[in-house]
């Protein structure tokens, strides 16, 4: 039956969505990392051949995928269901809601075109359920608020509608509409049995059904088989018959024509000097202040992305790289060219030279998987030296601790002179730096340290 | 070969070996009889030869102050320790003003006080370490404040705290003259003494042979009088101090130096901070199969008490069950035997060899200005080795890696990030405070390294 068969798949699909958010930190996407790889728009950034597998299958059965494989479509079902039990046989047909969807389909290509993330970032379905998911457990307020802001919609939407986002705004939707209009496989009416009762137009959560007039508007259908499932007199079934004769071509992949958008921002130099506790004898743990962020006047994207522009191009801001970094190195960004992308910041890890997980998980191929030895030739940053914050001068003791840790060995420790003293001060091979970070998150000045990365505008391996 | 006396006292065991040196397990049961006492030649003490140690006191909640530096120090249990050790015969107890942060010397007086005075014998003393407190003012006033914390007139023993460590750019004897005789405090308190407010006066060694010796010197030259003398001794420290740290003198030196002069010896570290109780299984495989149910500890303590002018040995007895096992130890001493010592020095050796971190825990280096749990870290390390979980040998192999993630994994729950080795700058201010003169930021640069070759295996 399409309908039991139909929530066996979709139940197995979000819940292995869900996990691999959950599981991202822990290696879990060795397994089942491919169910964020098969979604829809990853698979267009990543110009997978997924993504014309997606829309082959479109083409033959319909819009299963948004009834399966679309972990926001299910999320959706569920919020229908729960509105299905307070009210029964709520739903009526309404027309195609052409000019909304091709509207917002327009906008979202030629926003996927000129990399203007924030659109992007908010109309993908996959990317809203990833910040869904990890917006429970990541500490992010701006993850949290835009997260739950659009649960909130799509939970209404859904409660009232149905599958109303997914049929007027949902870009991946209406692509795949161009498609389904024309698959072999889909509900037919036997007008021979039909008895015109309008149970299954009531209970068509796409309102797709037009009872009286006996047609079903496939290009809203997403095939989830509580039609057949409803109807008393066996009119209604999933078949295919002789194929559409009429053949339309794929829409040309994106034309990936080049816009930047550089924010600059003033760097905070705080003054940071380390309180000295008072020494006394046996015993007792120094008060730590906590590292705070600098104000980066590049942001820092993690080796493998290629560049920040390349990464604009192709991140959904799902939040899975940010779940599976082991280190609490990437979070989401609030720049607004960079929505909810991931950025690189080092107060609690820093981005540790045998590490390779974002690049594994990444189904979009924002982030491009990178090998160990070729992790530590990317030069994605560079580190720059805050006089003013540095121990050696401000609490006159010797360090060192970002000479110690560099992993390329870009800083040398030389000759300075301070206050007629000779100290010795770090300073940095700008050939040799690759904005690992390790030098800011072991450097002893706080809150803010006394040598941080500023991002490279592109990545390079020289 | 130790030089150790041995104690003319009946020995009560059977013999450990036969003629063909074949090892018998001995059935020994210890603490059945009454707790053995010595007596002080100059004052006619009879101090019980274990005495309480009240540096590491039990918290509320279990555990130690170490894990947990703000959290309470469980009075109660502290007094159930007290009456217990009293009970037993215990009647030595030692602390000073710096112990557990600052509050020991409190705790030890109300624990005290509830039993009367004359059954018991206060050892405490002058912490005047940190320079603003080398003001004769300062340093008098400490030592008010500690008859008051100890709610007593007089103290029993009283000791110049650690003497023989210098500072930066101050020798040893440099740092004793700041203390004591620029601020005319010695005289003040042999003048207390005089006047009936210090019974014994001595002092406490850590450090250069130089001090101790000038010491020593005075005591024959009739300049200065010591009543009696606190060293660390124990089964490692007494042939193999220098080999595990060539600044530092070895026991037996000290000992002999000591009582040839008639001067009562008090033992500190009889287990070098704990380290002689926490021994690999291949050491403690050995102390079995002599005497199966004789806890590892009991050697070193009777190792530590054998020797005629040990007056007291202190053990810092946390928990209950220590003081109970230490209670049973010396009631009576069992001493060490010629062949027993001769397995100790061997044992001692295999220890050293070890080259585990010669960290005791007393948090001197504590608090680290820039985070550092200094003590943690090298426990963590040193339990590794002792526990046989260091990572060696094939990277490859299962047993490599079981090992690297359990090192790994423990130095993380134990030690949080920010206070691990790889955040020591090398700033040495740690290195003057401890009494052990282990190089500390060295020691955190070699675990550091070692912990990021083993992350980058990963």
């Amino acid at each position: 039956m399409l309908k039991k068969l139909r929530i066996t798949l979709a139940v197995i699909m979000i819940l292995l969505v869900t996990a691999l958010f959950i599981g991202a930190g822990y290696g879990i996407s060795q397994w089942i990392g491919w169910a964020a790889k098969i979604q829809f728009l990853p698979a267009v950034l990543s110009l997978s051949l997924i993504a014309v597998a997606i829309i082959v299958v479109a083409l033959l059965f319909g819009r299963i995928y948004c009834s399966i494989v679309c972990p926001l479509g299910v999320m959706q079902d569920i919020y229908s269901w729960l509105g299905g039990k307070i009210k029964k046989n709520r739903f009526s047909y309404v027309k195609e809601h052409k000019w909304l969807r091709y509207t917002v389909c327009a906008i979202f290509v030629v926003c996927l075109i000129f990399g203007f993330t924030p659109v992007i970032t908010l109309l993908e379905p996959y990317g809203n359920f990833g910040r869904i998911v990890t917006s429970f457990y990541m500490r992010n307020v701006t993850l949290s608020i835009i997260a739950w802001v659009m649960m909130l919609i799509l939970g209404v939407l859904a409660f009232l509608y149905g599958r109303a986002y997914c049929n007027s705004i949902c870009p991946v939707g209406t692509i795949l509409s161009f498609f389904s209009r024309f698959s072999l496989f889909r509900v037919r009416f036997d007008q021979d049995k039909c008895k015109h009762c309008g149970l299954c137009e009531k209970n068509c959560k796409a309102r797709a059904i037009d009872a009286k007039a006996g047609t079903v508007d496939y290009s809203r259908c997403v095939v989830c088989g509580d039609c057949t499932a409803q109807c008393k007199f066996d009119a209604l079934h999933y078949t295919a018959k002789r194929p559409i004769s009429k053949t339309e071509t794929a829409s040309s992949e994106p034309d990936l024509g080049r816009r930047s958008f550089l924010v600059g921002s003033a760097i905070a130099a705080g003054t940071a000097a380390v309180a000295q506790a008072q020494m006394k004898v046996d015993g007792g743990l120094a008060v730590i202040t906590e590292k705070e962020a600098p104000k980066r006047q590049t942001l820092i994207t993690p080796p493998g992305s290629v560049s920040a522009r390349h990464m604009q191009k192709h991140c959904t801001g799902c939040q899975l790289c940010v779940s599976a970094c082991p280190n609490n190195v990437l979070r989401p960004s609030t720049d607004l060219m960079h929505f909810m992308q991931p950025t690189m910041s080092f107060e609690i890890g820093y981005c540790r030279p045998e590490c390779t997980r974002c690049g594994e998980v990444c189904p979009t191929g924002a982030i491009k998987p990178i090998t160990k030895e070729e992790k530590t030739a990317i030069h994605a940053g560079h580190a720059v030296w805050v006089k003013d914050n540095c121990v050696v001068l401000t609490d006159g003791v010797s360090c060192g601790n970002c000479q110690r840790h560099c992993p390329t060995g870009a800083i040398q420790m030389v000759e300075y002179q301070h206050n007629g003293q000779t100290v010795m001060i770090p300073t940095i091979n700008e050939s040799r730096c690759i904005g690992c970070g390790a030098c800011e998150n072991l450097c002893p000045s706080r809150p803010f340290s006394a040598i941080y990365v500023e991002g490279n505008v592109m990545h390079r391996m020289d | 070969m130790g030089g150790a006396a041995v104690a003319t006292s009946v020995v009560l065991s059977a013999c450990k070996s036969n003629n063909n040196n074949e090892i018998i397990p001995a059935n020994v049961i210890d603490g059945q009889g009454e707790m053995t006492y010595r007596v002080n030649p100059n004052s006619g003490d009879k101090v019980s030869l274990l005495g309480y140690g009240m540096m590491r006191l039990p918290i509320e909640g279990g555990a130690d102050l170490r894990q947990n530096p703000d959290a309470q120090v469980d009075q109660e249990m502290v007094n159930e320790e007290i009456d217990y050790a009293l009970e037993h015969g215990v009647n030595y107890f030692d602390t000073a003003p710096v112990y557990t942060r600052g509050r020991s010397e409190g705790v030890t007086g109300i624990a005290l006080s509830r039993h009367p005075r004359n059954s018991y014998y206060i050892a405490t003393k002058l912490s005047n370490f940190s320079p603003s407190t080398w003001s004769t003012e300062a340093s008098k006033a400490m030592f008010e404040h500690s008859l008051s914390e100890l709610r007593t007139e007089y103290v029993d023993y009283l000791l110049l705290h650690s003497i023989g460590g210098g500072g930066k750019d101050m020798t040893g004897m440099d740092m004793f003259n700041a203390r004591f005789i620029e601020n005319g405090i010695l005289d003040w308190l042999v003048e207390q003494k005089e006047a009936g407010r210090i019974r014994n006066l001595g002092f406490s060694f850590h450090g250069e042979q130089e001090v101790f010796d000038t010491m020593l010197r005075w005591h024959d030259e009739g300049k200065y009088h010591w009543d009696f003398v606190q060293i660390q001794m124990n089964y490692a420290d007494w042939n193999y101090a220098n080999r595990i740290d060539p600044d530092n003198v070895n026991a037996n030196y000290l000992y002999e130096e000591l009582h040839r002069r008639g001067i009562p010896v008090v033992i500190m570290e009889p287990l070098l901070g704990g380290r002689l109780a926490k021994q690999p299984d291949f050491i403690v495989k050995q102390m079995k199969e002599r005497e199966p149910e004789t806890p590892v500890a009991r050697w070193a303590f009777r190792f530590a008490g054998t020797p005629e002018g040990v007056l007291v040995v202190l053990s810092g007895m946390t928990y209950m069950e220590h003081l109970m096992e230490n209670v049973a130890t010396y009631s009576p001493l069992r001493p060490i035997t010629p062949d027993e010592n001769e397995f100790l020095m061997k044992v001692a050796e295999e220890f050293v060899e070890l080259k585990t971190v010669p960290c005791t825990a007393c948090n001197y280096c504590m608090p680290c200005p820039y985070g550092l749990n200094i003590p943690a870290i090298f426990a963590h390390y040193n339990d590794c080795i002792t526990e046989g979980n260091m990572p060696a040998g094939n990277p490859e192999a299962e047993e490599y890696r079981r090992n690297r993630r359990a090192f790994l994994l423990g130095y993380d729950s134990k030690v949080p990030y920010e206070r691990q080795a790889s955040h020591c700058i090398g700033c040495h201010q740690c290195e003057e405070h401890c009494p052990q003169k282990i190089a500390i930021a060295n020691e955190m640069r070699r675990i550091d390294e070692f912990v990021e070759h083993l992350k980058q295996q990963g």
